[in-house]
């Protein structure tokens, strides 16, 4: 489904990504862990297509396609979803207004009717229980005063009325107490499908005892410098980075 | 409906009129002429003189945040009759294209279009009867509601009475101009306890083209009756005028309450910056009874230099006044625009609310007067001026004035500048939404708070006009 090659990426001029390579088919899990500063963020944005980072080499393909010709939006509406690690407020935009508009987005690009207010209204009633939010949350201004856990189990939400090709999770755990994990890993769960990739980004392993991934792989100074399946993870929390030859403060003060 | 109004209103003027248009240039032979013409009682001539005798002695004001080549007031011709049908388009097809995207992207009915853009129609029959309801409805309630040019001869004691009583013939340089020469406008009384069965909208909103550029509206909201009065087209208009300088008064008598919602959307300039309107209007209410309420809700995308501040006089105790305000410019236009609250009477309020926004290189200043005179105790305002910046290019100012003579009056003043921030337009952008689509989505969140104010149908359409005045401000 997802096709990374040599991606190599920079931010105001300083090369963050330097020469990925990873293939995740439909229906895996796949986790990037690393230390801070290791480049996680900036594959999860690279892919997203935000323009603060430059792509100065490589190739990222969806289903065969071309994803760095395409705008922010083109992404979306082909299936590329991102979690925000910290969700940015809308003032004044409801939550309602916000998730319709997106859906909408979404139907219009395949064809089908745009859903009016109420035929939304029922959908993301529904949807929001799934993440156990109150639906009253919907009427409120989008991530506006919304605590950490709310903001997290928002961005699940919205992949759920999405329901995108590639979901990627950026950090989806950070910031989350136990039972909020809870909430918003049986929401990813719930996202797992034959015909859908989820790629998350994690610093810890904790998430990964709820979301049990296909593949793990480790990222540090930009590369990919070990793959494995779930015993990586267990592995990486009893030993830490520091037997893969990288320390954490080094890699984010290299960065 | 609105044809048979337009009708009526063009007929009675008709049958007035000898000269078609009047050589440019002022002088008072020019204003007596145009009083003959529009056969009005020697008092009105006697103001429009007084007022331009004031007005010789006056300059231009040079004090707002506006930058525009001095307009020459002898250029100006300040007659015209209404156009002849042969002269004006006779189908869509003869009008600007790019005019008619506008209001296909507004969803303005197709009937609308064609008298917005100045086609020469005939009544539609359909709609005569329904005008018809409309009139007697207003008529049994003893509601007036008409040209002022037909006020002054039909309600002239009415008219003598209220014509200045809020903003005097030489209040300042444009009040004074439009004093000495108004064209036309409306006039709208309301009796004692009479709450009017209408909002006055639905077919003011097409007459209104018609009104010339020195257009004078009175309203009177007499003791213990209320009033909604919607001004102004979200369809934006053509005018070969380039200076409007309007003038609106508000009376309040005890107990009354006027609610005065505006959308103006003068012709801009294009995006380079050239032609557009200026508009220059002086409005002011005056809560003259206790517990009168004046709220005043303008949305303002058009004219290429706005100076305009929609103001209220809160003379009779526990007399409310309200301003709200969504004030958005786009390349090169430049507003200047805001309130002055003036409490008089003992615990009066006011509140008001404005929002700016600026895209492209234009220039958005607020500009606002809290007054309290000695009186005034126990006043209180409360005042909220957030501005919006898209892009880097343009600039946001704020220019509050706060005077109290009175010890137990209370002040809040809270004022934001905030950014369209990249932020939100990726997250926007990356759930499958345009970023035009974005902006505006982020814009109307912002005037939310003005838009909820707007009379339903109004709100609407506000919302879609700031994502048509928005286009091109992305990337």
């Amino acid at each position: 489904m997802l096709s990374i090659k040599n991606l190599h990426a920079s931010v105001e001029g300083k090369e963050i990504l330097k020469g990925i390579n990873l293939e995740i088919k439909a229906g895996e899990v796949h986790a990037i862990m690393g230390p801070n500063g290791s480049g996680k963020s900036t594959l999860s944005q690279v892919l997203a297509g935000n323009e603060a980072f430059e792509v100065t080499e490589g190739e990222v393909t969806l289903n065969g396609e071309n994803l760095l010709d395409l705008e922010t939006e083109e992404r979306a509406r082909e299936g590329i979803f991102l979690a925000f690690q910290y969700p940015v407020e809308i003032p004044g935009v409801s939550n309602l207004q916000f998730l319709r508009t997106a859906v909408n987005a979404m139907r219009t690009h395949r064809g089908e009717p745009e859903m009016n207010a109420a035929e939304f209204m029922k959908l993301a009633k529904e949807v929001s229980k799934q993440v156990d939010l109150d639906p009253a949350f919907l009427k409120r201004g989008v991530n506006e005063g919304f605590s950490g856990g709310e903001k997290k189990r928002n961005e699940i939400m919205q992949a759920l009325l999405l329901q995108p090709k590639l979901a990627i999770l950026d950090e989806t755990d950070s910031g989350l107490d136990i039972d909020a994990l809870k909430v918003v890993s049986d929401g990813v769960n719930a996202l797992r499908a034959k015909d859908r990739a989820i790629l998350m980004v994690t610093h810890y392993q904790r998430l990964l005892n709820h979301i049990v991934p296909d593949y793990v792989h480790v990222l540090a100074g930009g590369r990919i410098i070990k793959s494995g399946g779930r015993e990586l993870a267990l592995e990486l929390e009893e030993r830490g980075y520091g037997w893969l030859g990288i320390k954490e403060d080094e890699a984010a003060a290299a960065n | 409906m609105k044809e048979l109004i337009k009708r009526e209103y063009e007929h009675g003027f008709v049958t007035e009129i000898e000269t078609d248009t009047f050589e440019p240039g002022l002088n008072e032979d020019v204003i007596r002429r145009l009083s003959e013409i529009k056969q009005e009682p020697e008092f009105m001539l006697e103001w429009r003189l007084k007022a331009y005798r004031r007005w010789l002695e006056m300059d231009d004001p040079t004090w707002a945040h506006v930058d525009y080549p001095r307009v020459d007031y002898n250029a100006i011709s300040y007659y015209s009759a209404p156009k002849k049908k042969e002269d004006m388009p006779q189908s869509l097809d003869d009008v600007d294209p790019e005019l008619l995207r506008t209001y296909e992207k507004l969803g303005i009915p197709l009937h609308e279009r064609e008298k917005l853009a100045g086609v020469a129609v005939d009544a539609v029959f359909d709609s005569v009867s329904i005008g018809t309801t409309f009139k007697e409805q207003l008529a049994e309630a003893g509601v007036i509601f008409c040209p002022i040019s037909e006020a002054v001869q039909k309600y002239p004691e009415l008219v003598e009475k209220y014509l200045g009583s809020v903003v005097p013939a030489g209040d300042n340089f444009f009040a004074a101009l439009n004093s000495a020469v108004f064209s036309d406008g409306s006039f709208v009384y309301i009796p004692k306890g009479v709450r009017c069965p209408l909002e006055l909208s639905t077919y003011f909103r097409i007459n209104a083209a018609n009104t010339g550029q020195f257009e004078r509206t009175l309203i009177v909201a007499d003791a213990g009756s209320y009033v909604s009065y919607l001004e102004g087209c979200t369809a934006p208009m053509r005018d070969e005028n380039q200076l409007h300088a309007a003038v609106v008064e508000l009376v309040a008598l005890d107990d009354a309450q006027i609610k005065y919602s505006t959308v103006q959307n003068w012709y801009p300039g294009d995006e380079h910056g050239k032609g557009g309107i200026y508009n220059f209007v002086t409005k002011r209410g005056a809560c003259q009874g206790r517990n009168s309420k004046i709220s005043w809700t303008q949305v303002e995308t058009g004219s290429a230099v706005t100076w305009k501040y929609p103001s209220c006089i809160l003379k009779g105790d526990n007399s409310v006044g309200e301003f709200y305000s969504v004030a958005l410019t786009h390349n090169y236009q430049q507003a200047d625009t805001g309130t002055k609250m003036i409490h008089l009477g003992k615990n009066t309020t006011s509140t008001i609310i404005s929002k700016g926004i600026s895209a492209g290189r234009s220039s958005n200043a607020y500009r606002g007067l809290v007054k309290f005179q000695p009186g005034a105790e126990n006043a209180r305002n409360f005042t909220q001026c957030d501005s919006l910046l898209i892009g880097d290019r343009c600039g946001a100012h704020t220019f509050p004035y706060i005077e109290s003579r009175n010890k137990s009056a209370i002040v809040e003043h809270e004022a934001t500048t905030s950014k369209v921030s990249d932020e939100q337009m990726f997250l926007c952008r990356q759930r499958g939404i345009d970023p035009e689509q974005a902006v505006s989505m982020i814009v109307n969140g912002f005037c939310k708070e003005v838009f909820k104010e707007l009379p339903m149908e109004f709100a609407v359409e506000a919302g879609k006009l700031l994502e048509v005045s928005l286009e091109g401000s992305v990337g």
